[in-house]
């Protein structure tokens, strides 16, 4: 995809004004799925700046996809408060929700195609979601597919891809829109080594065109490839955060 | 923009329903099973409706004469009875006619004819059949024979009987037997309708229920929620669309048949029934598969599409 033309675009001022300032911060956030037990997140504050690509690791349990989920709103905290680019996301209404979710790509673990689309239409889908024109479709959709290797499987289902190809799909989905994170949680949960090594290069590709990039991983190939900020979580709460950061656990 | 949006809901909701497959067809099927329900609904009332109409038909109440009345006396009757607004029509049969009407009734009966002969005289008296309006008429129209001067002067020496008392036990039961017949039928209809309106509304939500991944997901790529609901809406209609022509298809051997072989018991040829209203009946059905399969998948969506 030509991120040239997002950073050249009004983009590229927004990007810079806020290059000091957090993209999300969480405020003393504490998550509790039910009263009385244990939070999953446990009055956590950490800040994620644009441009960073910072990885999230942790057994089981430890709270990383709960994080995610507070970031997409699909959750709302229990205490504290989450900002994106200085706003509230859990008191967004329904209509500004949607606009919000439009500046976040999303890649999960077990892919989250739509089944009853072919791997065009499940990227088209994302750009006609968001309002874009059938011109400006049939033109990025596919040299994004291109981008992920699949051009020549445009017409094929989801169930007729492998694993790899799912997440590489669902990689080109996240980035048609041109979002200003991405968020993947487990991207590589269900890859074999070769996969994984190839999503994990697609993700630190996009990054260096300027995208904001959260990983939630339990994989220390995967850490040990990025070299890049990481954060530990145990039982809800960020028990390490290293600029250059290793796998430790 | 709008019909940019309307263009793409229609489309993806085409698209969805075509590659759905097996769930597109159960829906259809449950679907076409409230449709037929509604159809039969109708039918029946048709039916009933009919043999009311036919019976009521068949009441009338019958002035006879004594043998040897004036004609000309018995006409007056006739234009006085005419002149009554509850009247529909009043028909004279002459002595002569009686009789041989009698002789052609009873041509195989051969003592009787042989007994008539006999008779120097005619022993039939003149009739005259009087035909209501409304047959909860017959009543008090029966009621003007029993009184002299209201019909004409000394009308009452020359009739002989009305026979409206002898009808009236019959024909009140058998009015009674339809009226309840229909009423029944109406309730038991309505409650299986209802019952399959029930069952098609779980289904689609059940379908649907299938499908609360794929929403989240178009959540988080930034959908909004009219455009996630729009192509469920316009897959719901296209079962409904689907299943009103399969029903329609359907009625056509069901009509043919019930025409050929119940037209004496209902009292109505039911395909010609249906080659008449065809045109109601498609747009009562379509727009019953419509109307169900979009609010159906309106509901259905709705608890998915909260924050």
């Amino acid at each position: 995809m030509d991120r040239e033309k997002g950073i050249v675009s009004p983009a590229l001022s927004a990007f810079l004004l806020l290059l000091y300032a957090h993209m999300i911060y969480f405020n003393n956030v504490t998550k509790k799925y039910a009263k009385d037990e244990n939070p999953s997140i446990d009055n956590i504050t950490l800040s994620i700046s644009p441009g960073e690509f910072v990885s999230v690791v942790g057994h089981s349990g430890a709270g990383k996809t709960t994080l995610t989920k507070l970031i997409l709103a699909e959750e709302s905290p229990t205490d504290g408060t989450v900002f994106f680019e200085s706003t509230d996301i859990h008191k967004l209404s329904n209509n500004d929700l949607t606009g919000f979710r439009r500046k976040i790509g999303v890649v999960f673990q077990d892919f989250r195609l739509l089944p009853n689309k072919n791997a065009y239409e499940n990227i088209a889908f994302a750009m006609e979601a968001t309002g874009k024109d059938d011109e400006e479709i049939s033109e990025d959709v596919p040299h994004v597919l291109e981008l992920v290797d699949l051009a020549h499987k445009s017409f094929h289902f989801p169930h007729q891809l492998s694993g790899g190809e799912k997440q590489r799909l669902a990689i080109a989905r996240a980035i048609i829109t041109q979002p200003d994170i991405i968020i993947a949680d487990e991207p590589t949960g269900n890859l074999d080594p070769i996969n994984t090594a190839e999503v994990v290069n697609i993700l630190k590709k996009i990054n260096d065109l300027g995208t904001t990039i959260l990983l939630t991983t339990h994989n220390r190939s995967v850490i040990d490839q990025i070299k890049k900020r990481v954060i530990t979580l145990e039982n809800g709460r960020v028990i390490r955060d290293d600029k250059d950061g290793k796998y430790m656990l | 923009m709008l019909m940019m949006n309307i263009k793409r809901i229609v489309r993806s909701g085409y698209r969805n329903f075509m590659r759905s497959g097996f769930t597109s067809i159960a829906s259809i099927l449950i679907m076409t099973i409230t449709l037929f329900v509604i159809t039969s609904l109708i039918f029946i009332q048709a039916a009933l409706s009919a043999s009311l109409t036919d019976i009521r038909n068949k009441v009338d109440v019958t002035v006879y004469f004594v043998p040897g009345a004036e004609e000309s006396s018995i006409k007056n009757v006739q234009q006085a009875l005419e002149k009554l607004p509850e009247i529909k029509e009043v028909t004279y049969t002459s002595q002569d006619q009686a009789l041989s009407d009698f002789k052609e009734k009873h041509a195989n009966d051969y003592l009787t004819l042989q007994a008539l002969d006999e008779l120097s005289d005619n022993p039939l008296g003149a009739s005259l059949n009087v035909r209501a309006r409304d047959p909860s008429q017959y009543e008090s129209i029966s009621k003007y024979f029993e009184t002299d001067n209201v019909i004409s002067k000394g009308a009452l020496t020359i009739i002989d009987k009305v026979d409206y008392h002898q009808n009236k036990v019959v024909i009140d039961r058998l009015t009674s037997i339809i009226n309840g017949a229909k009423r029944l039928g109406f309730a038991v209809s309505l409650a299986l309708a209802l019952i399959s309106i029930v069952i098609t509304f779980s289904t689609i939500r059940l379908i649907i229920y299938m499908s609360r991944d794929e929403i989240s997901v178009m959540r988080l790529v930034g959908a909004g929620n009219q455009y996630i609901r729009g192509p469920f809406i316009v897959s719901g209609m296209l079962v409904g669309i689907v299943a009103s022509l399969l029903t329609l298809i359907l009625f056509i051997p069901i009509s043919i048949w019930l025409g050929n072989q119940m037209t004496d018991f209902f009292g109505i040829n039911l395909f010609s029934y249906y080659k008449s209203n065809f045109i109601q009946l498609f747009i009562i059905m379509l727009g019953s598969g419509i109307i169900l399969g979009s609010i159906s998948s309106a509901f259905a969506i709705h608890r998915y599409l909260r924050k």
